[in-house]
């Protein structure tokens, strides 16, 4: 059985604008059909250039990176710095005397700026009202579907230094 | 249009359609598949990529399957048309 049989021995171009309405009906439809599986078959590709993202992403390198100095973070107060590129905003904040906490900026809702609240100790998105733990970078409320990226801290002296990033896993 | 030739047509034609309703419902599921493996991908959740990859794919075949499908009722139908026209040509002619 031939799988693409063509509906006459006409010239494709006689068979594809037809005379007669009833073909022009079968032409529409299966045309309408081929847009529909082409679009399928995107949808699949999508899902195999996520499975090749998957299989193919590398652990990614963190370099050590010196903050600031631990003095420099009033009690309450925070400090901006980019981390581990010069395109990654991140906040640090110091909500008690011996507490230092880092987290990406970027909401994992739309990538507004977070800001720190100190009133109601957390992290607040203005854009969409998505609201983040101080402790743990975790969503109290609103539309962010995950939690905010961790920075892990080192202290080294009087220095605050950057390791690496802790992506969190939702759940 | 002619009147013989209409209960034929019509069944091809709702066979196709049925076929085309069954295909944007499985795009539909194709498309929600997507999101939400890239939604969970982002989320680090890592093992359900290739399960929605593979599933993905069954969608895709049997889109494609269908698609087939719609063609071959089409030849048919179409076939049967001409034959039905052509033979009431030649009584006409005689």
């Amino acid at each position: 059985m031939k799988l693409f049989r063509r509906a006459s021995k006409e010239p494709l171009w006689k068979d594809e604008f037809c005379i007669n309405r009833a073909d022009e009906q079968y032409v529409n439809r299966r045309q309408f059909t081929k847009f529909l599986v082409l679009t399928s078959l995107g949808m699949f590709a999508g899902n195999i250039w996520i499975l090749m993202r998957s299989c193919f992403s590398k652990t990614p390198v963190y370099p050590e990176k010196n903050i600031c100095r631990a003095k420099d973070v009033p009690v309450g107060g925070v400090w901006l710095f980019r981390y581990p590129t010069e395109k990654d905003a991140c906040i640090l904040i110091r909500p008690d005397e011996e507490t230092y906490v880092a987290y990406s900026q970027k909401c994992t809702h739309l990538s507004c700026a977070v800001y720190y609240a100190p009133a109601k100790n957390r992290l607040e998105c203005p854009c969409h009202e998505g609201y983040f733990s101080i402790k743990t970078g975790d969503v109290l409320q609103g539309p962010p579907p995950r939690p905010l990226p961790r920075v892990v801290l080192e202290r080294r002296g009087d220095d605050l230094v950057a390791v690496r990033m802790e992506i969190q896993k939702e759940g | 249009m002619e009147p013989q030739n209409q209960p034929t047509r019509k069944h091809g034609l709702t066979t196709i359609d049925g076929a085309l309703a069954l295909i944007v419902i499985l795009l539909i599921v194709q498309m929600w598949l997507l999101t939400a493996t890239l939604e969970s991908y982002l989320a680090g959740h890592h093992e359900v990529v290739l399960s929605a990859a593979i599933i993905s794919g069954v969608l895709f075949l049997i889109c494609a399957a269908l698609y087939l499908f719609v063609i071959r009722i089409e030849a048919e139908e179409r076939k049967a048309q001409r034959e039905t026209s052509g033979f009431r040509e030649t009584q006409n002619f005689h």
